[in-house]
């Protein structure tokens, strides 16, 4: 199969999502409404309530919910073939990810701004609340932690890289010191900053770095992820000018260039697909498809992650209510589109169906680094570069993109715990230090417990990341759904997706439940006990809500 | 910068038509687009950090008004009236509903 054929598909399938679908729910279910006088008009302060341009509202949301988990989920479910993936992607993309972004910035809108967290108090009950509080909590840890192992084994896979992403990092302080400090037009300080990274990039290759085998008996996986987690650590605690924010914008800017490449490199090689459509010989130990597909790709087909930055920060900023499909739901568009190159990178990028089955040979292996060698082999052959430069340039894109979600996890979870240490009263948690080492702990204990101190445990949590992001993307379609309700307007089209995903998350959760009781594996068994237990709570919220309505509707007939 | 939230600023001035002259527009519309892309996502955090600078400013011209002594009471006094318009908003974000100063009212 041409990969040109099935990206051309894909794109198709998703234009006519933002076309047809998105204008249907946005003028017969959500009904923006032009006049309408947005939050940021009304609560306008400059600081959190700025109109803004949506095109420039656009780039944000979409760099903000773009990371690398709608690399690496395709990346790993690849492993049932290539069309399972496609469709859910596509498919998870027009139904449930545009309805859900667009819908959770909508919602938010339509009650001054706040979050979707805030709303799930008011517009379903307390109870909901507080789960929601939990599941974001285990989504921030769990994303931390899986990021760092990602990131670890990338870079002992790949010792080119080491240069360049620890050199992004300088490059990211100085380009803050240039801005701020020396007030340096921004347009050429991003060339610069642009041609540095790429320049580092280019050197990768001649100085590998590669950490030795063991220290104080820990692998090298080990020995990053403590590196890593340290960085986070430091870095949340600087001042967002001097890193954050200038290492996102590169961020941004590589996030574009990178998949205007991978694409370019698709259309200009047009690769075959060398994986099976649907893999009838997958490896022994493989999980079974249905359900775990459906949380194996959360980000990419849908995610709730999107939800916290659709009413954090986007709905404060929509300019006019019908912003709101372009900014939502072309942001899931731009995400999908992601997820569509990943899938390609991961089964078109290798020569023969044996290279590709011996780099999957087995659940959880392949995942990025079939993203890298795969993704290089197109770039390579697309573009000219050399193999080496072209695994080194996709290398860091991955770990930049993971890099910088962690950033911003850990800073977020040292606030969850100044705010646990002021509800519960504990004066030692509300201080800055205290509850950065807490979070930066609880993740690296998680990171060791479920990807082994070894590395070999790979990415068996990423199943259960999966499970999180989807009962978090679960609780913000009960908001809306409950919303249209009580707007009597018809809710299948949020009901439906919730429906389904809860399904599936409960489902997937029973199956791991087993597979981590069989194999002894008693600290992922006991997170999945708890997420089971929030799954089930929220099932529960959602009967309940839905039951109640629809009884003072009977009543007052 | 302009916060419309409409459409990049445009130079109003005659144009010339000339190649020059419309690169020089689309580099201000691409400074305006890097710039906006640069700043809004972190406009909020940083704009809290710089209201928190403020508010130790404001502690510091109030003080003495406050029973804390401040050597240089004889300077911030001067830029009281100042900071006058400002002070409502001040003292509310401090937690305290009415102005805490006797001979200083603005609610």
């Amino acid at each position: 199969m041409s990969a040109i054929v099935v990206l051309l598909l894909g794109l198709a399938g998703m234009a006519a999502g933002y076309f047809i679908y998105s204008r249907f729910i946005a003028e017969r279910i959500f009904k923006l409404d032009p006049d309408f006088r947005t939050p940021a008009h009304e609560l306008e302060d400059g600081i959190d309530y700025v109109p803004t341009n949506k095109f420039i509202l656009w780039g944000h949301h979409f760099t903000s919910v773009a990371g690398a988990a709608p690399i690496v989920g395709p990346a790993v479910a690849v492993i049932w073939g290539w069309l399972p993936a496609f469709l859910w992607v596509i498919f998870g993309t027009i139904f449930f990810a545009g309805v859900h972004d667009a819908g959770a910035i909508w919602a938010s809108v339509r009650n001054k701004g706040r979050s979707i967290g805030a709303l799930t108090g008011d517009v379903v009950g307390n109870r909901a609340r507080n789960v929601f509080m939990i599941v974001i909590f285990l989504v921030l840890l769990m994303v931390n932690a899986v990021f760092a192992v990602v990131i670890s084994n990338l870079l002992v896979a790949n010792p080119s890289s080491v240069v360049p992403v620890w050199g992004a990092i300088i490059v990211a302080l100085i380009i803050g010191q240039l801005i701020y400090r020396r007030r340096i037009n921004l347009l050429t300080v991003s060339i610069i900053g642009v041609v540095a990274l790429y320049a580092l990039i280019g050197i990768g290759p001649t100085v590998p770095i590669e950490l030795p085998e063991s220290v104080a008996g820990l692998p090298a996986n080990s020995q990053w992820i403590i590196l890593l987690f340290l960085y986070a650590g430091i870095a949340s605690l600087l001042p967002v000018w001097m890193l954050l924010q200038p290492r996102d914008y590169i961020n941004g800017l590589q996030l574009f260039i990178g998949l205007g490449l991978v694409y370019a490199a698709i259309l200009i090689s047009n690769p075959t697909i060398v994986a099976p459509a649907i893999n009838t010989a997958v490896p022994e130990g493989t999980p079974s498809m249905l359900p775990l597909l459906f949380v194996t790709i959360a980000c990419g087909a849908i995610s709730g992650f999107h939800g916290l930055v659709s009413s954090g920060t986007t709905s404060k900023q929509i300019n006019r209510e019908p912003d709101v499909r372009f900014v939502g739901y072309f942001g899931a568009v731009g995400e999908g589109s992601l997820a569509l190159a990943a899938i390609l990178a991961t089964t078109a990028g290798f020569a023969t169906l044996g290279e590709w089955r011996e780099l999957y040979s087995a659940f959880g292996q392949g995942g990025v680094n079939a993203f890298v060698e795969g993704g290089a082999a197109i770039v390579a052959s697309g573009t000219g570069l050399s193999e080496a430069i072209a695994v080194t340039l996709l290398t860091v894109m991955a770990v930049l993109f993971a890099g910088t979600t962690m950033d911003t996890g850990i800073r977020l979870q040292r606030y969850i715990m100044q705010e646990w240490g002021t509800m519960y009263n504990i004066p030692a948690l509300k201080s800055v230090p205290v509850a950065t080492v807490v979070a930066v702990a609880t993740c690296v204990a998680l990171a060791f417990g479920a990807g082994g101190a070894d590395g070999t445990g790979g990415m068996l949590i990423w199943p259960l990341f999966g499970t999180t992001n989807q009962l978090l993307a679960g609780l913000t379609l009960l908001v809306i759904t409950v919303m249209l309700v009580r707007l009597a307007r018809p809710m299948w089209f949020t009901l439906l997706p919730l429906a389904f995903l809860l399904t599936m998350t409960v489902f997937a959760l029973l199956v791991q439940l087993r597979t981590f009781y069989e194999a002894g594996d008693w600290f992922l068994l006991v997170l999945d006990i708890v997420i089971l237990v929030a799954a089930v709570m929220v099932l529960l919220e959602c009967v309940g809500v839905l039951r109640k309505h629809f009884q003072e509707q009977r009543a007052a007939s | 910068m302009s916060d419309d939230g409409k459409r990049p600023p445009r130079d109003h001035g005659p144009r010339g038509g000339s190649k020059a002259e419309s690169l020089r527009e689309w580099l201000r519309t691409a400074t305006y687009y890097a710039e906006e892309f640069y700043s809004a996502r972190y406009r909020a955090t940083i704009a809290r950090a710089r209201r928190d600078e403020d508010d130790l400013f404001m502690l510091l011209v109030f003080s003495e008004m406050m029973g804390v002594p401040n050597p240089a009471s004889y300077y911030t006094m001067e830029l009281q009236p100042l900071l006058m318009e400002r002070f409502h908003d001040w003292h509310r974000r401090m937690g305290m509903e009415r102005s805490p100063l006797e001979h200083f009212r603005c609610c």
